[in-house]
């Protein structure tokens, strides 16, 4: 649908290895504005790791990025932010001792006229943004090892979109939080999708995502088995990639799927 | 109906529950904590001021403790960064070693022999003290070098530190003692010609008192402009109240301690002053070393509360790994804790052996050990992540009251270190189940 615009972020064929276990391996995916990629694999099967050079935690061997059709140079985590690359870690990366607002800023601090901290204007940025996802949240005060999953999760998620993320990656994004959270997020994302963001959603439980993304790219090994258009595939089809690295017919194939010869 | 009137005074009956002193806290934002060891320190002093029949609680006893605090307060300080960043400095009284000898040596030999500086030229003081803390800077930059960019741990590589740095304060002199030190750099160690006097410390007082006015003003206006929950006026009253009150006493404390009869009278005699019947009073005040820890607390706490950088070294000592992941460059930032830390140990050094009037190559000595216990019994948690600059420089003085305390008593030396180390204990595992209860 969107083959004539130029996606948003193109990975192609991205290596790493690490102490001669290629965690990913001639792997290449893409993503176009206002569309949710479901990236999925088993433990292991390198989606985290590959998604983490996106975000600049890790940097790869060999392979390209490119943003709107640019290449990018990304080696850390502070070049991903600068192409507005935004990512919700699995672990959500909150520093657990300090709170609400100090997290949302976190290496983006908002600063007085005279250099110093204005936690003030951090508060009530923080306390907008939380209202906005969760208006129940109240708790600015603690640290934020002091708050729920949920709480946290929604912490993680306003730092994300607080300054205007254009590439958003969420790692297991609903691991942590029980039945209505999770619809939470779900509602979250299709109001961020809306808002022209692009997303990758990583996840090893396919009923997790399935219904979010517009397309699915599966890992197995390291490798791309195939990318599919979520309306062309069932959830059966997309377990059979999975787990068995089996490409069916809806879905172009990539390195990894499995040769029908053998 | 019923019920809604029977549910009313059970509110306000747990609401009672919290009053007086739950009600209270909450109103003043106290911290427990410091609380609590504020009035550790109070029972201490009283403990003291009992068993050495009175002679603890006196300003004469009372002046000397904050001096002798003020290198350890310093230092300590510092330490809190070091720890919060989940690392150690065991080096802190080795580097205070090597400062105190190479500003020893810059100004009583080097710059007179060498430069041929006279003596008591006024730049004298100032080039050894800007010499020692470009010395300690770099010690501080090489070994956060090694602990951020190579990734050794920081207890071997200061451990090293303790062992190279001291032993190079040894090898600059050959072991020999440095004497004397310059006249102007002595007032740095305190005594009465290094303490400001009876006036200047009431105006300073005065002008801290207007300080902690100002700082609750702005506090109430900054609340107001985000229209954020504003503390009772009772309780902003209170509180100022209460700094003012510990300003100003400490204030009188040091000025009611005179100097002593020798001093006076050769300071009368060579201002032709008539020494009166019964001796002339004239006050310590505060002493320059204690204005000195102020100083360095106020910014240290500055530095960690109000600058970006000290929302940066919590934040690692909270998750590294997310810290890192938000794009904070964490190793620059534990190059420069380690930075600040060896300025510290220069400031220390530069009072301790200004005090001392002389460098000796044990300047400092076992200092390490004291200033992180200083820093954890004042809430600093070696776990990372939590800590206050004013709670280390009250361990500081708590750690040195229990010490001059017990010099007081006449409890000999290897006692007072088993007090010390138990004291050390027992005040972590108290700390620990407030912890967990909280």
């Amino acid at each position: 649908m969107e083959q004539t615009q130029t996606p948003l972020v193109e990975m192609r064929n991205i290596s790493i290895a690490f102490g001669g276990i290629r965690a990913v391996d001639g792997a290449s995916c893409d993503l176009y504005p206002g569309e949710v990629v479901a990236l999925l694999g088993h433990n292991g099967a390198g989606k985290s790791t590959f998604i983490k050079i996106l975000s600049g935690a890790y940097k790869r061997d060999s392979g390209q990025i490119f943003i709107n059709g640019e290449e990018a140079a990304i080696s850390n985590p502070r070049d991903a932010k600068k192409y507005g690359i935004e990512t919700i870690y699995q672990t959500l990366a909150l520093a657990d001792n300090v709170d609400a607002a100090a997290n949302l800023f976190l290496g983006r601090e908002v600063m007085t006229k005279y250099g110093t901290l204005d936690d003030a204007a951090m508060e009530a940025e923080a306390r907008k943004v939380m209202g906005r996802l969760n208006p129940r949240f109240q708790r600015f005060k603690e640290p934020v090892v002091k708050l729920s999953g949920g709480q946290r999760q929604s912490v993680a998620i306003a730092r994300a979109i607080l300054f205007n993320a254009r590439i958003l990656i969420m790692d297991e994004p609903t691991a942590a939080l029980g039945p209505q959270e999770t619809a939470q997020v779900g509602e979250l994302v299709k109001q961020l999708k809306t808002d022209g963001l692009g997303i990758f959603l990583i996840s090893h439980d396919i009923h997790d995502v399935f219904d979010l993304a517009d397309r699915v790219c599966v890992m197995k090994n390291g490798q791309v088995v195939g990318t599919a258009r979520t309306q062309d595939v069932t959830k059966d089809e997309v377990l059979g990639m999975i787990i068995l690295g089996k490409c069916p017919p809806g879905a172009i194939p990539g390195p990894g799927a499995l040769k029908e010869a053998a | 109906m019923t019920d809604t009137t029977s549910n009313a005074p059970v509110d306000r009956a747990r609401a009672a529950e919290l009053s007086a002193i739950g009600r209270f806290l909450k109103a003043t934002e106290l911290d427990t904590r410091m609380l609590g060891m504020v009035a550790a320190l109070l029972i201490i002093w009283l403990g003291l001021h009992f068993l050495s029949g009175g002679l603890f609680l006196t300003p004469r006893n009372l002046w000397n403790l904050s001096v002798q605090t003020s290198s350890v307060a310093i230092m300590a300080t510092g330490m809190v960064l070091v720890i919060v960043m989940r690392n150690i400095d065991l080096s802190v009284g080795s580097v205070e070693g090597v400062v105190g000898m190479v500003m020893g040596v810059a100004q009583a030999e080097f710059l007179i022999r060498v430069v041929g500086m006279q003596l008591g030229n006024p730049w004298l003081w100032v080039i050894a003290l800007i010499t020692g803390i470009v010395v300690g800077l770099a010690i501080g930059a090489l070994q956060g070098f090694i602990i951020a960019y190579l990734d050794v741990p920081a207890f071997i590589v200061t451990l090293g530190g303790l062992l190279v740095w001291r032993g190079v304060a040894w090898w600059i002199t050959s072991g020999r003692t440095v004497a004397p030190m310059d006249a102007t750099f002595q007032l740095m160690g305190g005594g009465p010609a290094g303490s400001i006097g009876s006036s200047w410390s009431w105006i300073l007082g005065i002008a801290a008192c207007a300080g902690v006015v100002a700082l609750l003003l702005n506090g109430r206006v900054q609340r107001k402009r985000f229209k954020f929950p504003l503390r009772p006026v009772w309780a902003e009253f209170f509180l100022g109240t209460i700094a003012c009150v510990v300003i100003l006493g400490a204030v009188k404390i040091a000025n009611s301690y005179p100097w002593p009869a020798g001093v006076v009278n050769k300071y009368a005699a060579a201002n032709n002053i008539s020494v009166p019947e019964g001796g002339l009073f004239i006050a310590h005040g505060i002493a320059i070393p204690v204005l000195m820890a102020i100083a360095v607390g106020l910014v240290m706490t500055f530095i960690t509360n109000r600058t970006r950088f000290g929302r940066y070294v919590f934040a690692i000592g909270g998750n590294p790994e997310a810290a890192n992941l938000a794009g904070i460059n964490t190793r620059w930032i534990t190059m420069k804790v380690f930075m600040i830390m060896g300025v510290l140990a220069a400031i220390a050094a530069a009072i301790s052996s200004a005090r001392l009037n002389a460098s000796t190559n044990s300047l400092g000595t076992l200092d390490e050990l004291l200033v992180i216990a200083a820093a954890v019994i004042g809430g600093t948690s070696l776990a990372g992540g939590s800590g206050t600059i004013i709670g280390a420089m009250l361990g500081a003085l708590l750690m040195q009251s229990l010490q001059s305390g017990m010099v007081l008593l006449g409890l000999d030396t290897p006692l007072q270190n088993i007090v010390v180390g138990l004291v050390l204990v027992v005040a972590v595992w108290l700390d620990t189940m407030y912890r967990k209860r909280v």
